[in-house]
């Protein structure tokens, strides 16, 4: 057993991290989405006003951890990354597509000099991209999860190599999980966006839904992964911090509902958002020390030495400016209730 | 189609696209900040409107520009896997390097755009300064990383396999000076002229319109210094060729022998086949001396590698043609802008001529660039890393890899044509 706290591991811990906080910050920006697809009741246009106002200036933000995902993923696990790029190729394409789409229609939509021309195309196709993002990137996390990576030879046929590893029961569960995930982050997000309006109670009722097709959608993939998935249930079950995982991603998420029900909903925004990082880690310490499981563990998939102190560097250093204008960015537009200004 | 042809057309599709928005993303916000400092050193309403305008502007073309920077981030690896796994320890650096300054830049944008009323004059300013600054260092950091695939850098190969790896040498690789100062010249070039030349020819139908006047005076202040320097980091860029890529030289200069005392061939097309450059008006001496100051210097010719090595000598050929073309006009251009001015300072206003050859140059600069870029990568192949790797021997594995690429060439067919109809009407619908 060698140190966890090599080179290589800090490198994948900050992909975890990056993933983490697209999930966290990104992913409720695509549950925005998903939200106005769903705007109903007698306040439909405050909702979807609401969900503009509150994307508008941290989406481009939030989006960029993805880039520094796929960036740290090929310049410290390159083979890992050309493998997920070769297999996954038809998945990404489309969650490319999806990623493009909503980005685009957003900023159509929202900068636009005559709104009401585009409002409708571009709305329609934000809600549609936003629900089917998730949806794929979930199915890729899940087909790694599942160790259906790197498992069929080079010889075999287009679907069997390019198809079968993602189009399966876990995977598939994994992307309805994320796209309930991300959709349950922004309703309780919004709760907190929309201070003292009726609009609201609106998304505070959403939230709660949305906890439930969590919980169930949770259970359904867990379930799946006893039978597609046996590894990953197996440490995700039985691993010594088993027990200290669920018992904190559920309390995180007993108290998430519970912050809800009684109306406390910035002690909800923190309870989701930690309910959500826990699945993610819960997850990664599961197929530890692989990073693609039954392919390449993290050590076998990093690259030179050079590069993985270099990285660790530009890290810090881009922290360093990073995290002060995060900061900034959501005091200013996070801290208070945000009035349209 | 082969599926090498699609995958390579589908990165070219999706360069030739993003370029445009990353080139936008670079200058723009220089504009919009000269504009607002404008309004607050003035305190003319119409600086305000122009920062307003051109922020919003730049807020459509830096997010379809962050999301086909995306696309190109994924698309290495869904295209170009064996180039990754190979590159991704040499070039991850400046990648990395570039996800913070991009990081910034969408920060400080959301800050800026969404921030008029929130934060004092000075802080919106900064913020502003904070995109320009961040914009142009996320370009060159993307650059460079393009840099080292025309002069890899910073590893030893054994048996194939790179050695002794040093990111920083990779990243600070031969090229990456020249190409880095060419490409960040042109943004400002070919965004500036882009809208002195679009308020150009609403001034030749209003001359009177301020609104007009003051947009083309800050476009020109950036466009008009970058129009004029940029024939000598053209210069610079070409001597670098000449002495790291002597192939690539001799596929832009048409120059199929080896030869003392080469010319300079303007327009011509060569004729890969018969082994020369034909219809050319050549200048004798006039290669050897601008390659290597050395009107005596020998210049290699394509016949000095296997035919195999050879990029699409015709495309190298006249792409380059278009862009030295297009960068006289500009630079020209640019003089005449810089004396007008000098001589009366609103002559710049009046003069239809005047106004009518920069409102002819509006589209120049990016056609400039999109040229620019051709003779960058066709004239690379058939390496994907110069005198390393083939292209060939990087392409993914995935078959039918024409479907992705007419797919994304329609998504962008489509980005491209609703940015268009989006931007007509922000310019249409001026004030005054």
């Amino acid at each position: 057993m060698t140190s966890l706290f090599t080179l290589a591991n800090i490198c994948a811990a900050a992909v975890l991290v990056s993933l983490t906080a697209y999930v966290v910050l990104a992913g409720a920006d695509f549950g925005g989405g998903v939200w106005d697809f769903l705007a109903s009741g007698e306040r439909k246009r405050e909702q979807r006003e609401l969900i503009a106002h509150a994307i508008g200036p941290v989406w481009e933000a939030n989006h960029v951890w993805l880039v520094l995902v796929v960036v740290l993923l090929f310049t410290c696990f390159p083979p890992a990354f050309a493998l997920l790029s070769t297999e996954l190729n038809v998945p990404l394409g489309l969650m490319l597509i999806g990623i493009v789409l909503r980005g685009c229609a957003f900023a159509f939509r929202a900068y636009d000099v005559k709104p009401s021309a585009t409002e409708h195309a571009a709305g329609r196709i934000f809600a549609g991209a936003s629900v089917i993002t998730p949806l794929i990137l979930g199915i890729c996390v899940g087909a790694i999860a599942s160790g259906s990576i790197g498992k069929v030879s080079a010889n075999a046929g287009t679907y069997a190599r390019f198809f079968a590893p993602w189009i399966a029961p876990f995977p598939i569960a994994c992307g309805i999980f994320a796209l309930t995930l991300f959709t349950f982050l922004a309703a309780v997000y919004l709760t907190v966006d929309a201070g003292a309006t009726p609009v609201r109670e609106d998304f505070r009722t959403r939230a709660l839904l949305a906890a439930v097709a969590v919980f169930v959608a949770a259970f359904g993939a867990l379930g799946l992964a006893y039978y597609f998935a046996p590894d990953l249930h197996k440490s995700l079950m039985t691993s010594m911090w088993t027990l200290p995982q669920q018992l904190a991603t559920g309390a995180a998420a007993v108290v998430a509902i519970a912050a809800l029900w009684l109306r406390h909903y910035i002690i909800a925004r923190v309870a989701a958002a930690t309910q959500a990082t826990l699945i993610l880690w819960g997850w990664a310490m599961a197929q530890y020390p692989a990073i693609i499981p039954g392919r390449y563990t993290i050590d076998q998939a990093s690259a030179p030495r050079a590069t993985l102190v270099f990285s660790v560097w530009a890290l810090v250093a881009g922290s360093a400016v990073l995290f002060p204008s995060l900061w900034y960015l959501f005091r200013l537009f996070k801290t208070r209730n945000s009035s349209p200004g | 189609m082969t599926d090498l042809f699609a995958a390579r057309s589908q990165m070219a599709i999706s360069l030739a696209f993003h370029i445009v928005f990353a080139a936008v993303g670079i200058a723009m916000p220089v504009l919009m900040v000269i504009a607002e400092w404008r309004w607050r050193r003035t305190g003319d309403e119409v600086y305000l409107d122009l920062a307003k305008r051109w922020a919003r502007g730049s807020a459509i073309l830096f997010a379809v520009g962050a999301m086909s920077g995306t696309v190109l981030s994924f698309e290495l690896g869904l295209l170009w896997p064996e180039f990754m796994r190979y590159a991704g320890p040499l070039i991850g650096m400046p990648f990395s390097l570039e996800g913070f300054a991009f990081f910034t830049e969408a920060i400080f944008l959301g800050i800026y755009l969404y921030g008029w009323k929130r934060i004092s004059p000075a802080r919106h300013m900064l913020a502003g300064v904070a995109v320009a600054v961040s914009g142009v260092v996320s370009g060159i950091f993307v650059v460079m990383a393009n840099s080292w695939m025309n002069t890899p850098a910073g590893f030893r190969l054994v048996d194939g396999v790179p050695v002794d790896i040093d990111p920083f040498v990779a990243m600070l690789n031969p090229g990456s000076f020249s190409q880095t100062l060419h490409m960040s010249i042109a943004a400002y070039a070919a965004t500036g002229i882009a809208v002195a030349g679009i308020h150009a020819f609403m001034l030749r139908r209003d001359p009177a319109n301020v609104f007009h006047r003051h947009a083309m005076s800050i476009a020109l202040f950036v466009a008009v210094p970058a129009m004029i320097v940029q024939p000598v980091s053209g210069d610079l860029s070409a001597r670098f060729v000449a002495q790291w890529q002597p192939v690539k030289l001799a596929s832009l200069e048409g120059q199929f022998q080896t030869q003392q005392g080469a010319p300079l061939r303007i327009g011509g097309i060569p004729d890969m086949d018969s082994r020369q450059t034909r219809y050319a008006v050549e200048i004798p001496r006039g290669l050897s001396f601008l390659a290597f100051h050395d009107p005596n210097a020998t210049v290699k010719g394509l016949n000095s590698v296997n035919r195999t090595d050879w990029p699409h000598v015709p495309t190298v050929h006249i792409a380059f043609q278009i862009m030295v073309g297009l960068g006289i006009y500009m630079a020209l251009l640019g003089v005449w802008v810089t004396v007008a001015a000098l001589r009366t300072r609103s002559g710049i206003f009046t003069d239809r001529r005047l106004l009518g050859a920069i409102a002819v140059a509006a589209p120049m600069g990016f056609a400039a660039i999109e040229a620019g870029w051709t003779v960058t990568e066709v004239g690379r192949q058939p390496w994907i890393i110069q005198g390393v790797m083939r292209t060939a021997d990087a392409v993914t594995p995935m078959p039918a890899l024409v479907i992705p690429f007419a797919v994304f060439s329609l998504l962008y067919l489509m980005l491209g044509v609703v940015v268009t109809v989006l931007l007509y009407r922000h310019i249409v619908k001026s004030p005054i």
